[in-house]
C-alpha cells in the first residue's frame, strides 16, 4: 500500500540571506522567514504515478524530502498510509537527482542494500541479479558505479530502489543529465516498471513532455510561496503520443502557457 | 595518435633510469666537492670513505641493530597513533557536539612540537623505549586524528540519506559507510604521518636512549667520525624511502581502488 494524504502542509525556513548572524534569536523564528510551501492539499492513491511540474527553486525537492522523511514540515500533516511520517524509511525510498550509489560498492552490493535481512546467501544473491536483470545492467554486477555510463547509473539505482520493494518511490529529476536517447529510454523503462509492479510513484521533472508522456496525474505547484496550481488525472491511455492525440496536445499547450511559455514545438 | 602511444611506451624504460641517474649525480657532485673543498676527510668525507665505512658497520652488525631498533619504535608509536588516532577521527567526525568540545584542544595540542614534550617524556617514562615511542605517538595521533575527522566530514551527505532510507543501524553507517568512504583519504594522512615519525624517532634518539639511527650518529659525532654520521644519514633515508614506497602499496589497496576509477 503506498497512499499518502497531505493536509495544510507548510515549510518555511528562517531567512538566513536578510539575518545571517542572528539564527540563534528566538524572535527569528517567528518573525523573518522565508515560506517554501503553502497550504498544500494532496492526496495520492496507492500505485498512482504523479508527476510534479514546476519553476526551478519553487519547492518541488523540498515536498518530496519532507514526504521521504528527510526534512520535518512546519505545520501541517503528512501521512502515508494513515500513519504520519517519522522519518526516513525503506517503505518510501528517494532515488537522488545525483548518484546516490555508494562509489565503494559494485553494482551487486549496492542493489543488495535492499536485501540486507536475507540472512541466506544464496537467495540474496539470486534476488540481486534478478533485479540486475531488471534493469538489462546483468555482466556490470562487478563493476563499481564510476566505471558505468550515467544512464547506466541510473538504472542501478532505480534497481537498488526496486529491491528494496517499497510501497512508495520518489524521483527527484531521475532522467537529469542524460543524453537525448537515454532519457526517452529510462522514461519507458520507467513507464513499463511502474505498469508491472503498480508501486506508488512520485516524480519531480522539469520536463512537460515527461510529465505528460508518463503521468496518471500532474500537480504543477507555482511559485513563491509554493502552492498547488493546477491537479489533473491524466486518463489517456498508453503509449502515449501527443502528436495524434489532440486532447493532449491540447493539454500540452496549455501547460506549456502555465509555465510561461507561449509557442511550444 | 597511434604514434603518440607509441612514443609513451617507447619512453617508459628511460622513467626507470632516470632517478638512478639523479642518485650518481648527488655522487659525482659530492665526491668533487669533498676532493676540492680543502677540507680534511675527517671534518668533510667523500663518498668512497663513507661507502667503506658503510661496509664496516655493515660487516659487524652496528647498522643492522641501530636501523632495527629506530622501525621497532617507529612501528610501535605508529600503530599506537593509528589505532587511537583513526578511531577518535571517525568519532568525531560523526558527533558534531563533542567536536566542539575536544576539536579546540586538538588544534591546541597539535602544533606543538613532539620535540617540545622531550622534558616530560623523560621525567615521566624515564630512559629507553617508552619515551622515544610517546613521541612518535604524538607526532602521528593529532595529524591523523585532524585528516580522519576532516575526512568524515567531507562525505556526501546524500550518502547518510540514502543509508537512513536504507534502515542502516548505527554499526552498519560506521563499517559500510563512513570506514570505505574515508579509506583513501586516511590512507594518504598514514603516508604523512609514517614520514613524520621517521622524522621523529631520530630527534627522539638523540636524547633518551642508547640505540637507533639517531643515536649512532649522536654517537659518532662525540667520536668525531664524520663517516659514520653520513652512514646513519643514508640509513635513514634509505629507510624513509621503503617506508614511503610501502605505504603507496597501501594506496594500491582493492579498498581504495574506487576512487581512482573513472568512466
Amino acid at each position: 500500500m503506498g497512499r499518502i494524504y497531505i493536509e495544510k502542509l507548510n515549510k518555511t525556513y528562517a531567512n538566513r540571506r536578510r539575518d545571517p548572524r542572528r539564527d540563534d534569536d528566538p524572535l527569528l523564528g517567528q518573525g523573518d522567514r522565508v515560506t517554501v510551501l503553502f497550504d498544500i492539499d494532496l492526496n495520492i492513491l496507492d500505485g498512482e504515478m504523479v508527476c510534479f511540474l514546476g519553476p526551478s527553486g519553487c519547492g518541488k525537492s523540498t515536498l518530496l524530502r519532507i514526504i521521504a522523511g528527510f526534512e520535518s514540515p512546519s505545520d501541517g500533516r503528512v501521512q502515508i498510509n494513515d500513519k504520519p511520517v517519522k522519518g526516513p524509511s525503506a517503505d518510501h525510498i528517494f532515488v537522488f537527482q545525483h548518484s546516490g550509489l555508494f562509489p565503494w560498492m559494485t553494482v551487486a552490493e549496492n542493489v543488495g542494500l535492499g536485501l540486507r535481512h536475507l540472512k541466506n546467501q544464496r537467495e540474496r544473491n539470486e534476488q540481486v541479479s534478478e533485479y540486475i536483470e531488471m534493469v538489462e545492467l546483468d555482466g556490470f554486477e562487478q563493476h563499481y558505479p564510476r566505471q558505468l555510463s550515467g544512464g547506466m547509473q541510473r538504472r542501478a539505482e532505480l534497481a537498488r530502489a526496486l529491491a528494496v520493494n517499497p510501497d512508495i518511490m520518489i524521483m527527484d529529476e531521475p532522467f537529469s543529465g542524460l543524453d537525448f536517447l537515454t532519457h526517452m529510454k529510462m522514461r519507458e523503462e520507467v513507464v513499463n516498471m511502474h505498469a508491472f509492479i503498480q508501486k506508488t510513484i512520485l516524480l519531480v521533472t522539469h520536463n512537460i513532455d515527461d510529465a505528460l508522456i508518463m503521468g496518471d496525474r500532474i500537480v504543477i505547484l507555482g511559485d513563491s510561496p509554493t502552492r498547488v496550481i493546477m491537479d489533473r488525472t491524466l486518463g489517456f491511455p498508453r503509449p502515449r503520443d501527443f502528436e495524434k492525440s489532440s486532447e493532449l496536445s491540447l493539454l500540452r499547450s496549455e501547460l506549456f502557457l502555465m509555465m510561461g511559455v507561449n509557442y511550444a514545438v | 595518435m597511434r604514434t603518440k602511444v607509441r612514443k609513451k611506451v617507447e619512453k617508459k624504460p628511460y622513467a626507470y633510469q632516470m632517478p638512478f641517474l639523479g642518485f650518481f649525480a648527488l655522487l659525482l657532485v659530492w665526491d668533487v666537492l669533498a676532493r676540492f673543498s680543502g677540507w680534511s676527510r675527517e671534518v668533510f668525507p667523500g663518498p668512497v670513505v663513507v661507502l667503506v665505512s658503510m661496509g664496516e658497520l655493515l660487516a659487524d652488525g652496528t647498522l643492522v641493530r641501530h636501523t632495527a631498533a629506530s622501525l621497532f619504535r617507529v612501528t610501535v608509536g605508529f600503530y599506537l597513533a593509528a589505532g587511537l588516532g583513526i578511531p577518535m577521527g571517525i568519532a568525531l567526525g560523526m558527533m558534531k557536539t563533542t567536536r566542539s568540545l575536544i576539536n579546540p584542544l586538538i588544534q591546541f595540542l597539535r602544533p606543538i612540537s613532539p620535540l617540545a614534550w622531550i622534558p616530560l617524556a623523560m621525567l615521566w617514562f624515564g630512559i629507553g623505549d617508552p619515551p622515544a615511542i610517546f613521541l612518535i605517538f604524538l607526532s602521528s595521533f593529532f595529524p591523523l586524528v585532524v585528516s580522519t575527522t576532516i575526512a568524515v566530514d567531507g562525505v556526501n551527505p546524500t550518502y547518510f540519506h540514502v543509508a537512513a532510507n536504507f534502515n542502516f543501524s548505527r554499526t552498519e553507517i560506521i563499517t559500510r559507510l563512513v570506514i570505505p568512504a574515508i579509506i583513501p583519504e586516511v590512507v594518504t594522512a598514514l603516508r604523512m604521518t609514517v614520514t613524520i615519525s621517521w622524522l621523529v624517532v631520530v630527534a627522539a634518539e638523540m636524547i633518551a636512549v642508547q640505540s637507533g639511527l639517531g643515536f649512532l650518529i649522536l654517537d659518532s659525532r662525540n667520536a668525531l667520525r664524520m663517516d659514520y654520521v653520513m652512514d646513519g644519514m643514508i640509513a635513514i633515508g634509505l629507510v624513509g624511502l621503503t617506508l614511503d614506497y610501502l605505504m603507496r602499496q597501501l594506496g594500491a589497496l582493492e579498498a581504495t581502488r574506487w576512487r581512482k576509477m573513472t568512466q
